[in-house]
């Protein structure tokens, strides 16, 4: 079998797994559910992954130690993984290959020439790398915007799948949302689209992981090059260079993917993957001078600088940052969290979404919890969310954690938020109406949520009695002087007051009589002429801030829908010292 | 000559170009007049196709409408409750698709009894089958995650264990209703498909504590299957239990008082929520069931207004002693 077929078949196989293990992350117990399939592979095998949080962290994270598996082979072979492995990689590939089809052999070899842009990848790897290298504890993990593995993870798993998913119903009983995620389609869109222009664009001109690989690859054992075969210098090797590495003259082994096209399209056997140095020269570094390279650093660093600017890890963090359950404390939870979205997606409640630009610019695409979106906030008995994060941003807590039971009791529950109340919106407390749906599932116990029973006198409810008549089985008729709505106060919730506090629950009603339940009731307690007060019982919800665990299953039930009348903030949280609203007693 | 033959040749292209843009013009009419709205939109929902639920009550005994057994083991006392009212060949027919509507509304194990328990609806699912039934339907439309619900609470797989099939509440399963006679429920979505194919409907509801309608029980299960925005019926809790009644005719009910929740309800989440009562319901009446079943929470008939609002819209009694109720014990 020719080489580029192995390799064909090998990105075949590997953009299949990728998919599936998109499908299977779904919570259940079947088999094309999360019941132990290794979602997190591809985002394990990543070293960009592992180095960023090395160096936010000074720590590697035990599953991200497959990755130190792709850098050996790298320092071995090259960059196998771009050409052989990487999802995006070959999808880049693929979409490369359609738009070119049809041009002219010096057209392709024109298309597939090195560009000095391509060192851009290397400018950027560069700046993200010294954001997460930044002295002291500021440091910040944005690789995961361009890094391949979470981008194209997020833009499958919350963009495409969704959309396929919404006439399927297979992953998902109910619709999904994720707020804002037109961004991450545009962004791959973009980066998928960019291959009718150059193939492989994102690849040689964005790729920070490609950039990675470049660098390491310079001790690659085997590599591709000219064999001292006579070459008659047709450039045919060229045809097809998904790298833009210039097989045919100096080779640019950074920038070689391994594609394998040069040794397939070498119709004279001179293009060879050997360990000697290409009889046509290489060059091994990536093309970037000692000044850029300081430049991007510089930028970085105050790149970083200018987005803390905004305070928005300080006074002026965003109210609506909802970390999920076991997320860390802010500034450590920027440090390890890569974007790749798969806390979202494994969420069976669908709450956790992706951040917008709110939360600050360093908070784009990391998971938040938005209450209105889903089908029941965050879910009590649920911790899968910390299970697949790749990075641990997230902690893999246990049930009992989150709850704050067995050797948590002490710890008490892990908070997210804290609810609060806008009595200005609420139906008991500002419209006279009952209701109290968010005590109700409150999943708390005792509840986080209690009310206290309030009588209001209704607007036009005082009401002059004309007489009393006594009915069977202990109900009163009072006729009145009013005009009312027949049945109006026949729901159970109306009462009937007079002046000294006495109450009676109204069971009927008719234009000009109310009945009302009592034994005891005479013409003593109720002159003809006497003014009775028709009132409405409330239960007016109340928030223990010691119970409420910021979970959201009030907001999400709350039916005063748009801005909802119980809403939960941030505030509150456990993780952070510096959000703590309680004083420990 | 070449000029000649230009011509003639250009008469018929010209001719061809002619008849190509005669149908694009009459096409373009024909479309318009098919789509002429000379109205344009009018304010409000115009009526849906609206479904009605069918009504899956079965002949009426006497003396037979009603039995409490009580018992502290769940597959014990259903069997018996569902021989003493007649056996389960009276409920359900050889060949007969079987809905069962648990209460599964919140994603909490069986252990804090805020859903029907497993064991009880796979036994119910049971005895469907031995009745001879062709197809068991297990389903709800939940509060919180529906298939998280069904997950945790052990419904799912006690029931598909027992040959049931599960049905979750997939958008395009619900269809709108209007209530003849009803206030609430106007053009509004219900969970419908699963009941449009089934024959019979049961319905298992624990007993418990609500601190709005004050129990939820047999009635306030039909909530589940409401659709759409369903939590603003809180506003009016009493009339939409009462209106439920009236939608939903059981073919049977059982009312599962074997462990009450007692306080934090209807959500629970603490085994200390639950008080041991041993007793399990069964009446083809879902008003008189939960009249019985308020007792147990200590609560008086009087104190759920929608129990007298069921009874004076007809759709049960209140007055469950009327019925004179079957009474056994089996230890």
């Amino acid at each position: 079998m020719k080489i580029v077929t192995v390799r064909r078949v090998s990105q075949v196989f590997f953009f299949l797994l990728f998919v599936w293990f998109c499908i299977v992350s779904t919570v259940g117990e079947r088999f094309w559910q999360l019941r132990g399939w290794p979602i997190n592979w591809f985002l394990q095998l990543d070293p960009l992954v592992a180095i960023g949080t090395i160096l936010t962290t000074h720590t590697l994270y035990w599953p991200l130690l497959w990755a130190l598996a792709t850098v050996v082979l790298t320092i071995i072979f090259g960059r196998f993984f771009c050409g052989w492995v990487c999802p995006f990689g070959s999808l880049h590939h693929f979409v490369g290959f359609l738009a070119r089809r049809k041009k002219k052999v010096s057209q392709k070899i024109q298309l597939n020439r090195y560009r000095k842009a391509q060192s851009i990848k290397y400018f950027m790897l560069v700046v993200f790398l010294a954001m997460a290298a930044f002295p002291s504890a500021a440091a910040t993990l944005q690789t995961g915007l361009l890094d391949p593995i979470p981008l194209v993870t997020r833009s499958f798993n919350l963009v495409l799948l969704t959309i396929i998913d919404r006439s399927a119903n297979l992953i998902s009983v109910t619709e999904r949302f994720y707020e804002g995620a037109w961004l991450i389609f545009a962004v791959f869109l973009t980066a998928i689209l960019l291959n009718l222009v150059i193939p492989r664009f994102y690849c040689r001109f964005l790729c920070p992981l490609g950039a990675l690989f470049g660098v390491i690859d310079r001790f690659a054992i085997w590599r591709i090059g000219k064999k001292p075969t006579e070459c008659v210098n047709c450039r045919l090797c060229e045809r097809d260079c998904e790298g833009g590495c210039e097989p045919a003259g100096n080779i640019r082994i950074s920038e070689c993917v391994l594609c394998f096209n040069c040794l397939d399209g070498c119709r004279h056997n001179v293009i060879g993957y050997q360990t000697k140095p290409s009889v046509a020269g290489e060059i091994i570094e990536p093309d970037i001078s000692r000044r850029g390279f300081a430049l991007s650093l510089v930028s970085g660093l105050f790149a970083l600088g200018a987005v803390r600017l905004s305070s928005k890890l300080g006074s002026n963090w965003y109210h609506k940052v909802i970390r999920p359950p076991g997320a860390l404390p802010e500034e450590e939870f920027l440090r390890r969290c890569i974007k790749c979205g798969q806390c979202m997606r494994v969420c069976p409640t669908n709450v956790i979404q992706p951040a917008g630009f709110e939360g600050g610019l360093e908070n784009l695409w990391t998971p938040v919890l938005n209450n209105r979106i889903g089908s029941s906030g965050c879910q009590l008995n649920c911790v899968a969310c910390g299970q697949v994060c790749p990075t641990s941003a997230i902690r893999p807590i246990t049930l009992e954690e989150k709850r704050g039971a067995g050797e948590f009791t002490e710890a008490g529950p892990i908070k997210m938020g804290t609810a609060f109340l806008d009595s200005n919106r609420c139906l008991p407390w500002a419209m006279d109406k009952p209701c109290i749906v968010c005590e109700e599932n409150c999943p708390v116990s005792p509840k986080a949520i209690f009310t206290r029973e309030y009588f209001s006198t209704i607007r036009d409810g005082i009401l002059t009695v004309k007489g009393i008549r006594e009915q069977s089985g202990g109900t009163v008729g009072l006729t009145v002087e009013d005009n009312l709505m027949p049945d109006k106060f026949a729901t159970g919730d109306y009462y009937c007051a007079i002046e000294n506090g006495r109450r009676w629950k109204i069971t009927a009603n008719t234009q000009n009589s109310i009945g009302i339940f009592s034994e005891n009731i005479s013409g003593k307690t109720l002159a003809e002429g006497s003014r009775i007060k028709v009132q409405i019982r409330l239960q007016r919800p109340y928030i223990d801030i010691e119970k409420c665990i910021g979970c959201g299953v009030c907001e999400h039930e709350c039916p005063v829908s748009g801005k909802k009348a119980i809403r939960v903030s941030a505030v509150g949280e456990t993780r952070s010292a510096d959000r703590r609203l309680l004083l420990k007693g | 000559m070449s000029n000649k033959e230009n011509n003639s040749f250009g008469r018929r292209r010209f001719l061809a170009r002619a008849g190509k843009a005669g149908i694009a013009i009459a096409g373009c009419g024909i479309a318009s007049y098919l789509l002429y709205d000379p109205t344009g939109p009018r304010p409000g929902v115009e009526a849906e196709d609206l479904v009605t639920l069918a009504d899956f009550s079965v002949p009426r005994k006497q003396g037979q409408t009603m039995c409490i057994v009580q018992g502290p083991d769940r597959t014990k006392t259903v069997n018996k409750v569902i021989e003493l009212l007649g056996g389960i060949e009276r409920f359900v027919e050889s060949g007969d698709t079987v809905a069962i509507k648990p209460n599964v509304a919140f994603a909490t194990p069986a252990m804090l009894g805020a859903t029907a328990n497993p064991e009880l609806v796979a036994e119910v699912v049971r005895l469907c089958y031995k009745g001879g039934a062709k197809k068991v339907i297990v389903t709800d439309n939940p509060i919180n995650d529906p298939a998280s619900c069904f997950t945790l609470s052990g419904v799912g797989k006690a029931a598909s264990q027992a040959g049931g099939k599960v049905v979750l509440p997939k958008t395009h399963l619900f269809k709108h209703t209007t209530l003849t006679d009803g206030r609430l429920i106007k053009n509004w979505p219900i969970f419908y498909e699963p009941f449009e194919k089934a024959d019979k409907l049961i319905g298992i509801s624990p007993i418990k504590h609500h601190h709005r309608a004050g129990a939820s029980m047999s009635m306030k299960n039909w909530y589940g299957l409401l659709g759409g925005r369903r939590n603003v019926f809180h506003q009016d809790i009493n009339t939409i239990i009462a209106e439920l009644a009236m939608m939903v005719k059981p073919t049977l009910v059982i009312l599962d008082g074997t462990e009450v929740m007692m306080t934090n309800g209807p959500t629970g989440g603490s085994v200390s929520d639950l008080k041991r009562a041993n007793t399990m319901i069964a009446s083809t009446d879902c008003v008189a069931a939960d009249s019985y079943g308020c007792g147990l929470l200590n609560l008086k008939i009087s104190d759920l207004p929608y129990l007298a609002k069921a009874e004076e819209a007809k759709a049960g009694t209140n007055n469950y002693k009327s019925l004179n109720p079957i009474f056994a014990t089996i230890s």
